[in-house]
C-alpha cells in the first residue's frame, strides 16, 4: 500500500473521525490545552510587561529573567516539572506538567514585546497625555497599549504559535491532543496516522499565525500601521 | 496684536458681560510668586530661580530666552507636570499645588514642543481627547470637534478622519491648537508652538493665532527663543536668562525701548530701534494729504496743485483711483496734458495694516521714499514718508501705542 491508499483507508473509517480517540477529539484537546495555556501565559505575562514598560522599575530583572527562559529547552521544563507534580491529586500528573511547560515557554514573548513596544512609544506622546490630564492608567490605555500594539500583539503570535506546536509533547505526558496521533501512529507503526498528526499539527499552527496576523490587521490603527517596524523578537525557544 | 491691546484689555474688564462670546471661558489670572525649580538636590544649581510673575486675563505672556534659561521648566509647573521646589503658584488666586495633577491639566490647554499628536487617533479623536476625559457626551464632542477645527481654519469634513502622519506640519500645529482649546481652558501653554513650520507658515500662523486669541481671549503662556516671535505674540514678554533668572518683564515696546540690563539688550538686538516699528502700523500715523494726477490732466493744474504742497511729487492714478506711478515736479513744466508714459513706475503700495518696519523696507525698496497707502480696492488713500518714520525712530515715540504699555 502507497501512502496515500494508507491515508484514504485511515480516513475512510469514520471512528478514526469522530470516535473518543479520533481526529476531532483530539484537534479540540490540543486546541483547548492550547488556548488554556496562552491564555494563563497572557494573564500572567502582559499585566508584567505593561508595568516594566509603563513604569520602567524592574525592567531590566524582568527582561533578564524573561531571556533566560526563553532560552531553556521545554523538553527540560518538563523533566524538572514531571517528578515535582507527579503526586499530584485529583487532575492527575498528565495534564499539570504540560500546562506549566507550556504556560513558562509562552510568557518570555509575550514580556519582552510588550516592554519593547511601550518603550518604543514617543515621550512626545505621552507627555502630550499626561498634560492633558490623563490618569496612570487612561495613558497606558488610551495612548500607551494604541501605540505599543504592534508589539504587543507579534509577541502574543509567537507564543501562540510556540504554543501550538510544542503542546504535540504534551502527548507524551499522557495530556492528549494531536500528539496523540503521531505517538500512536510510531507504536503501532501506523504511518498515516503518523501523517495526519503531523499534518493537522502544522495546519493548526499556520492557522494560528494567519489568524494572529488577521487580528494585527484589525486591532492596529491606520495612523500607526507601516510607519512603525513590528518588532519580531528572537523568540525561537 | 499689541496695537489692538487697549480694546483687547477693556474687554476683559468687561468679563462676563453680553459682548463676550458667552460660550467661552475668558483667560483667569496667572500668577508666579518666588518660584524655584531645582532638577538636583539642595545646593545644585537651580533651572529656574526666585521667578515672580503675574499674567493679567486675557493676555498673551511670552517666556523667551537662550535655551536652556528653564522656559519650559517654567511652563511644566504652571500644570504641574514638574513640581516646584519653592514658591507659589495660582491661578485665579488657586494655589495650583492645592489642586489635583489630573484637574487642574483638563482645565489647562497644552501644546507641547513639536505638537505631540497621538498618532494612532484621528484629527477627530485627537481634537476630542479632553472633552472625553471629561465624560462628555458623545453628540456634544462631535460638535465641539467641528467647531474647533472649523476656527483653526481646517475643514471639518476634510480633516476629521484623517490621521495626523496624512498632514502637514502647519495643519498638525493647528490641530494641537485645536485640541488644546477643546474643552475651552481659561489658560493656554505653548511650548514652541510653530517651531517646526517654515517662515512663511510661521507668519501665517501666528496672524490666524493672534485673531483666534481676539476672540478668545485666554491667558496664554507662551515659550519661544525667537525674539521676532516675542515682539510680535506678546502683550507681555519675560526675558530669561541661563540660571532662570528673569531679566525683564514687561511690554515688547518697553523692552524695545528700556531694556533692563545689558543681556536684555544684546538678547533683543542692535537693531532694537528697528524692531520696535513693528509694534506700530500705518494707521497710527498722520497720512499726507496726496497730490493725484489722473493720465490727460493739463500739466498746468498739475504744476500748480504740486506747488502748493510740500511733498515735490504727486501720484498718477487710474480712474478708479488706484496708484500707477509717481510725476516728479520737473516732469511738468512743459504745456499739455500728462503722458502716462513720464511716470515714475513701482509706486510701493502699502495698507494700514501694515507695520512700520514693512513700510520702511518698502519705500527704501522704491526710488521715492514715498509710500502710497491704499484701502481694500487698492484706493489711494493718503501717503507716508521714509522721514516720517525716521522721526519716529529719534523721538523714541511710538504713534498708537501709548495706551498699550501697561
Ligand atoms: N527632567 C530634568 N532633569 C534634570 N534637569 C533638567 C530636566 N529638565 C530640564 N533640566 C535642566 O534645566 C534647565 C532648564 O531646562 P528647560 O527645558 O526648562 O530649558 P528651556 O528654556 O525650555 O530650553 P529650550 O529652549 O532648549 O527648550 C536646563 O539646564 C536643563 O538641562
Ligand atoms: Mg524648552
Amino acid at each position: 500500500m502507497t501512502l496515500i491508499e494508507e491515508l484514504g483507508a485511515w480516513l475512510a473509517d469514520p471512528a478514526h473521525w469522530t470516535g473518543p480517540d479520533g481526529l476531532l477529539t483530539r484537534l479540540l484537546e490540543h486546541i483547548a490545552l492550547s488556548g488554556a495555556c496562552l491564555a494563563m501565559a497572557v494573564a500572567i505575562a502582559l499585566p508584567i510587561g505593561l508595568w516594566i514598560g509603563h513604569t520602567g522599575r524592574g525592567a531590566a530583572a524582568v527582561i533578564r529573567a524573561a531571556n533566560i527562559g526563553q532560552a531553556l529547552p521545554t523538553l527540560g521544563v518538563i523533566g524538572i516539572i514531571l517528578p515535582l507534580t507527579a503526586n499530584i491529586e485529583p487532575y492527575g500528573f498528565d495534564l499539570i506538567p504540560s500546562i506549566v511547560a507550556l504556560v513558562a515557554l509562552a510568557i518570555p514573548p509575550i514580556v519582552t514585546n510588550t516592554y519593547a513596544g511601550l518603550r518604543q512609544v514617543d515621550p512626545e506622546a505621552i507627555e502630550a497625555g499626561r498634560g492633558m490630564g490623563m490618569r496612570e492608567l487612561q495613558l497606558l490605555g488610551l495612548v500607551e497599549v494604541p501605540l505599543a500594539l504592534p508589539s504587543v500583539l507579534a509577541g502574543l503570535r509567537i507564543s501562540a504559535v510556540q504554543v501550538v506546536a510544542t503542546a504535540t509533547l504534551a502527548a507524551v505526558l499522557g495530556a492528549g491532543g494531536l500528539g496523540r496521533l503521531i505517538i500512536d501512529g510510531i507504536a503501532q507503526q501506523d504511518d498515516a496516522q503518523l501523517f495526519i498528526g503531523a499534518l493537522l499539527v502544522a495546519i493548526l499552527a499556520i492557522a494560528t499565525e494567519l489568524s494572529f496576523a488577521g487580528l494585527q490587521r484589525l486591532a492596529i490603527s491606520p495612523g500607526v500601521r507601516g510607519r512603525r517596524a513590528v518588532r519580531e523578537s528572537a523568540a525561537d525557544a | 496684536m499689541t496695537t489692538a491691546a487697549p480694546d483687547d484689555r477693556s474687554t476683559v474688564a468687561a468679563r462676563g458681560q453680553p459682548t463676550d462670546t458667552p460660550a467661552s471661558t475668558t483667560g483667569a489670572v496667572v500668577e508666579l510668586d518666588h518660584v524655584t525649580k531645582r532638577y538636583g538636590p539642595p545646593g545644585t544649581p537651580p533651572a529656574v530661580n526666585e521667578l515672580s510673575l503675574t499674567i493679567p486675563a486675557g493676555e498673551i505672556c511670552v517666556l523667551v530666552g537662550p535655551s536652556g534659561c528653564g522656559k519650559t521648566t517654567t511652563m511644566k509647573m504652571i500644570n504641574r507636570l514638574v513640581e516646584p521646589t519653592s514658591g507659589r503658584l495660582t491661578i485665579d488666586g488657586r494655589d495650583v499645588m492645592q489642586l489635583s495633577p489630573v484637574d487642574l491639566r483638563r482645565q489647562i490647554g497644552y501644546v507641547i514642543q513639536q505638537v505631540g499628536l497621538f498618532p494612532h487617533m484621528t484629527v477627530g479623536d485627537n481634537t476630542g481627547v479632553v472633552p472625553r476625559l471629561l465624560r462628555w457626551p458623545e453628540a456634544r464632542i462631535r460638535e465641539r470637534v467641528e467647531e474647533l477645527l472649523d476656527l483653526v481654519g481646517l475643514e471639518a469634513a476634510a480633516y476629521r478622519d484623517r490621521y495626523p502622519s496624512e498632514l502637514s506640519g502647519g495643519e498638525r500645529q493647528r490641530v494641537g491648537v485645536a485640541r488644546a482649546l477643546a474643552a475651552d481652558p481659561p489658560v493656554m501653554l505653548m511650548d514652541e508652538p510653530f517651531g517646526a513650520v517654515d517662515p512663511i507658515r510661521r507668519d501665517r500662523l501666528q496672524n490666524e493665532f493672534l485673531r483666534l486669541q481676539s476672540r478668545v481671549r485666554k491667558t496664554i503662556v507662551f515659550v519661544t527663543h525667537d525674539v521676532d516671535e516675542a515682539i510680535k505674540m506678546a502683550d507681555r514678554i519675560a526675558i530669561l536668562q541661563r540660571g532662570g533668572i528673569l531679566a525683564q518683564y514687561d511690554t515688547p515696546d518697553a523692552i524695545l525701548s528700556h531694556p533692563a540690563n545689558e543681556f536684555v539688550e544684546r538678547f533683543v538686538g542692535a537693531d532694537r530701534g528697528l524692531k520696535r516699528l513693528s509694534l506700530a502700523r500705518v494707521r497710527d500715523l498722520e497720512l499726507i494729504r496726496p497730490v493725484l494726477v489722473r493720465a490727460g490732466t493739463d500739466r498746468t493744474d498739475a504744476r500748480r496743485e504740486l506747488q502748493a504742497s510740500a511733498i515735490g511729487f504727486a501720484l498718477l492714478v487710474d480712474d478708479g483711483g488706484r496708484p500707477l506711478g509717481w510725476i516728479r515736479d520737473t516732469d511738468v513744466d512743459e504745456q499739455g496734458p500728462i503722458d502716462p508714459e513720464q511716470a515714475t513706475p513701482g509706486a510701493s503700495l502699502i495698507e494700514p495694516e501694515t507695520t512700520l518696519r514693512d513700510a520702511l523696507s518698502t519705500m527704501l525698496a522704491s526710488s521715492v521714499q514715498l509710500g502710497a497707502v491704499v484701502d481694500q480696492n487698492e484706493r489711494v488713500v493718503g501717503l507716508i514718508s521714509v522721514d516720517q518714520i525716521s522721526e519716529v525712530l529719534q523721538s523714541g515715540n511710538l504713534p498708537g501705542s501709548t495706551d498699550a504699555t501697561g
